[in-house]
């Protein structure tokens, strides 16, 4: 997400930094540039002038044009702008801890993202310990019911509606009221979407808020929202007091503007991100994180959260023992493989990685995933023994493999060249403190930097170009020289 | 109530924006047209979703034509109409019918679009014609999608093809076609599911759709649909742009237009890719939709301005 934002914003920066010298008039080119890319990425006009106007302000400063490196000023004022705009937050949900129900209620414009929000509030919830319940209010759409009641049952949590009622804040009520009995201490309220100008509506979820007295009202934003955003948020904040917003489909190429101008038009935190379909992308939203991002900086703090989360424990531990011991198979390997994959779109992944969003774009064509895929089938064609001791590979094994994985006999050298250096990587790895783990880390990195296809298949291109008599002719009195010159440099 | 009048009541508010905020430019006398007045209309249009490209298109026009002149509300909200006409010109296009044989229609777009909610207006508007409808229930991945439109379609009347829970939209999709050759549907319209355009997987998915509907019935689909919410920014480019490619569109509903977004991306849409938008959603009941008519879609924007 914001990575087209992010695009426009380096692009502009870097116009900034071209020059050596700042002048006022360069800089407001520059910061023109700047306001573009914010239009662009459907930040409200009104919030795109009032984040100008301060950045300007500070920018065309005498500090800092006066400042050794003006441009990177410029950079640091822009992004404070920015993590000022969406911040702060507060990613608490404000759960009751003596045993009360908490109740949280969504609200929302129609196709948003409420109902599978709810789904995800519900397996955070659970994952905390909580027991969460979900109540069906949207009685509005055809099968809306239906539909938590699946995700209920996805998520083994409970799910209250009634069918045949037509009045959503009774349902509501004798949800909350019933909540204790059904052995629930958070009440989540799928309420239906409306529009923000039907007064009839607005008025419901007005009604179903002072029965029910919401600990917590939330907001879901579809994070590909225009201009509009703006009018929709402050009507319902004026509505209900909203606590928070959830902004959802964030892991699409949307860029995201919104979220800077419903924070700034409302007043009111982001707490949460959509990044995906399946019911555990739910992200906290960081604003600091958000604005290095679009600023280009990466967001390795999400990656490594998230790392933390996905990768089973016991199994890292087993792996390092092995490690220490020397041992690293392609079966280890195709593990790795997987718990990269589950961490979610290899892309996205990437992109979270400092100085790693630029090197995805020379690999547009290439698809990480199907790549991960043809790696796996190779491994998989593998025997045991193969696996174990990848030497004893050799022309006629190679073959078979290839031919059992669909690939070509030189795709399974590349990967057997691959993992020796994979495996004497890691096997070095473990048993290193920290610090030596981010240096490797960051070598491994370094390399891949001046070898961006690094893992993967290589694209044929020509071989170069084939030199005329008169360029052979040159090329060899030009070694030549350059010979001469070296015997004469060891002479003295 | 006609597309006009329909229109009008669910852009009455866009217009009194538009209205209070030109004539809070203008006073009675008229203005000077100078730079912090090309400012001043460029917030005003660049609210619209527009987007950047056909904001600076209109505001340069007005530059070149009126600068240092004073001028009238009247002659600056016509020449906006004129300009904005020119960019949507288009000819007037519904759904292109088979010359023989149902015609197929596939419906795509972005989760939470109103993908299914569009069906079944279309369905309804086709039943209206006396036409027969079957409706194939392509979106076997959200929970409940394919319950929403089995009720959908109990409730307008038209025949439903739905797969067993978890089999492939593409034979969904192949078995909705058959049903409709033997039958002798005049329309089939099939569902999907929604998908960010980003998922190069699911978008690849959506081809393979569009082929085996392809495989009965050489011309089909007919029509492409994607389902754009009005409410959407400038992502609704990105939007076209990859479902164009993946499937074909060729053309678009502009779903959600009753709100406050004036869905203006559009314009930029047709701008840049050409795509014309078709039909309109303009509420949640099965009769809230209707044929897209750019100049009206233009007159209507601007009408409360000058009161017509």
């Amino acid at each position: 997400m914001f990575e087209s934002l992010q695009e426009g914003l380096s692009g502009a920066l870097k116009t900034l930094r071209g020059q050596g010298k700042l002048s006022e008039s360069n800089m407001r080119d520059g910061l023109k540039l700047v306001e573009r890319s914010l239009l662009e990425a459907d930040v409200s006009y009104d919030v795109v002038r009032k984040f100008m106007a301060n950045v300007t302000q500070e920018a065309v400063g005498e500090k800092v044009l006066k400042a050794l490196n003006p441009s990177q000023q410029v950079v640091g004022i822009v992004y404070e702008e920015l993590v000022k705009l969406m911040g702060p937050v507060d990613h608490s949900l404000h759960l009751k801890s003596d045993g009360g129900v908490t109740v949280l209620m969504m609200c929302g414009l129609q196709g948003s993202g409420k109902t599978t929000t709810c789904g995800k509030l519900g397996r955070l919830l659970k994952s905390r310990g909580r027991a969460p319940l979900l109540v069906a209010a949207d009685l509005q759409r055809p099968a809306a019911i239906d539909q938590l009641h699946v995700l209920g049952e996805q998520l083994s949590i409970p799910v209250y509606s009634e069918r045949g009622e037509t009045d959503p804040v009774k349902v509501c009520n004798s949800a909350v009221t019933q909540a204790k009995k059904l052995g629930a201490n958070v009440v989540i309220l799928d309420t239906a979407g409306r529009l923000h100008i039907d007064e009839e509506l607005m008025g419901q979820l007005v009604r179903i808020e002072k029965q029910c007295q919401p600990d917590q009202v939330y907001f879901v934003v579809d994070g590909m929202t225009g201009q509009d955003a703006v009018n929709s948020a402050k009507a319902f904040n004026e509505a209900l007091e909203l606590d928070g917003v959830i902004m959802t489909k964030l892991d699409g190429d949307a860029r995201g503007g919104a979220a800077l101008s419903v924070k700034e038009i409302t007043g009111v935190p982001i707490k949460f991100m959509g990044t995906g379909e399946h019911l555990d992308a739910l992200e906290e939203f960081h604003p600091d994180r958000m604005a290095g991002r679009i600023l280009g900086q990466g967001d390795i703090l999400s990656l490594v959260e998230r790392a933390q989360q996905e990768f089973d424990e016991d199994e890292a531990k087993r792996m390092e023992e092995q490690l220490r011991k020397g041992e690293f198979t392609f079966d280890d390997f195709k593990k790795q493989l997987r718990q990269i994959r589950r961490l979610g779109p290899l892309r996205k992944v990437m992109g979270m990685i400092p100085g790693m969003g630029a090197l995805m774009q020379g690999l547009e064509d290439a698809d990480p995933e199907a790549e991960m895929h043809r790696l796996e089938a190779i491994i998989n064609s593998m025997t045991a023994a193969e696996r174990r001791t990848p030497k004893i590979i050799d022309n006629s094994r190679r073959r078979r493999i290839a031919a059992g994985a669909g690939v070509q006999p030189n795709e399974v050298n590349e990967l057997c060249k691959q993992f020796d250096m994979m495996a004497g990587l890691m096997t070095a790895m473990a048993g290193k403190g920290m610090g030596d783990r981010m240096k490797m880390f960051n070598e491994m990195k370094n390399a891949m930097a001046a070898n961006p296809m690094g893992g993967f298949a290589k694209k044929k291109g020509n071989t170069g170009k084939r030199l005329s008599t008169n360029e052979k002719a040159q090329a060899r009195k030009d070694r030549e020289r350059m010979l001469k010159k070296l015997k004469r440099d060891r002479k003295k | 109530m006609g597309f006009f009048d329909k229109l009008k009541a669910g852009l009455k508010k866009t217009g009194q924006l538009l209205k209070t905020d030109i004539r809070d430019l203008f006073k009675s006398e008229g203005r000077l047209i100078d730079e912090q007045f090309l400012e001043e209309i460029r917030a005003i249009l660049f609210k619209t979703d527009m987007g950047f490209e056909a904001v600076e298109k209109l505001v340069t026009e007005i530059a070149v034509k009126m600068r240092g002149r004073v001028v009238h509300l009247e002659e600056v909200v016509a020449a906006l109409k004129v300009k904005l006409k020119e960019l949507m010109a288009q000819p007037e296009s519904p759904i292109e019918f088979a010359v023989s044989g149902p015609t197929i229609v596939m419906v795509c777009g972005v989760n939470g679009a109103g993908k299914t909610t569009s069906i079944a207006k279309l369905a309804h508007l086709f039943k209206s014609q006396g036409k027969k409808v079957l409706l194939g229930a392509g979106d076997t991945f959200r929970a409940a999608a394919v319950e929403q439109l089995t009720i959908w379609a109990k409730r307008i009347g038209a025949d439903i093809i739905t797969g067993e829970s978890g089999s492939h939209p593409a034979t969904v999709a192949y078995k909705a076609v058959e049903k409709a050759l033997a039958d002798q549907s005049d329309i089939c319209i099939v569902d999907t599911a929604g998908r960010l355009q980003t998922q190069t997987n699911l978008m690849a998915e959506l081809t393979k759709i569009r082929t085996s509907i392809n495989k009965q019935i050489p011309a089909a689909p007919h029509e492409v649909l994607l389902v754009l919410d009005a409410t959407t920014g400038q992502n609704g480019l990105s939007q076209a742009t990859k479902f164009a490619e993946a499937a074909g569109c060729t053309g678009i509903v502009l779903a959600k237009l009753d709100g406050t977004a004036k869905g203006g991306v559009v314009v930029a849409i047709r701008q840049q890719m050409g795509i014309p938008v078709k039909y309109v959603g303009l509420g949640e009941k099965h009769e809230d939709l209707d044929v897209f008519r750019p100049d009206e879609f233009v007159d209507a924007l601007f009408a409360d301005v000058l009161g017509v």
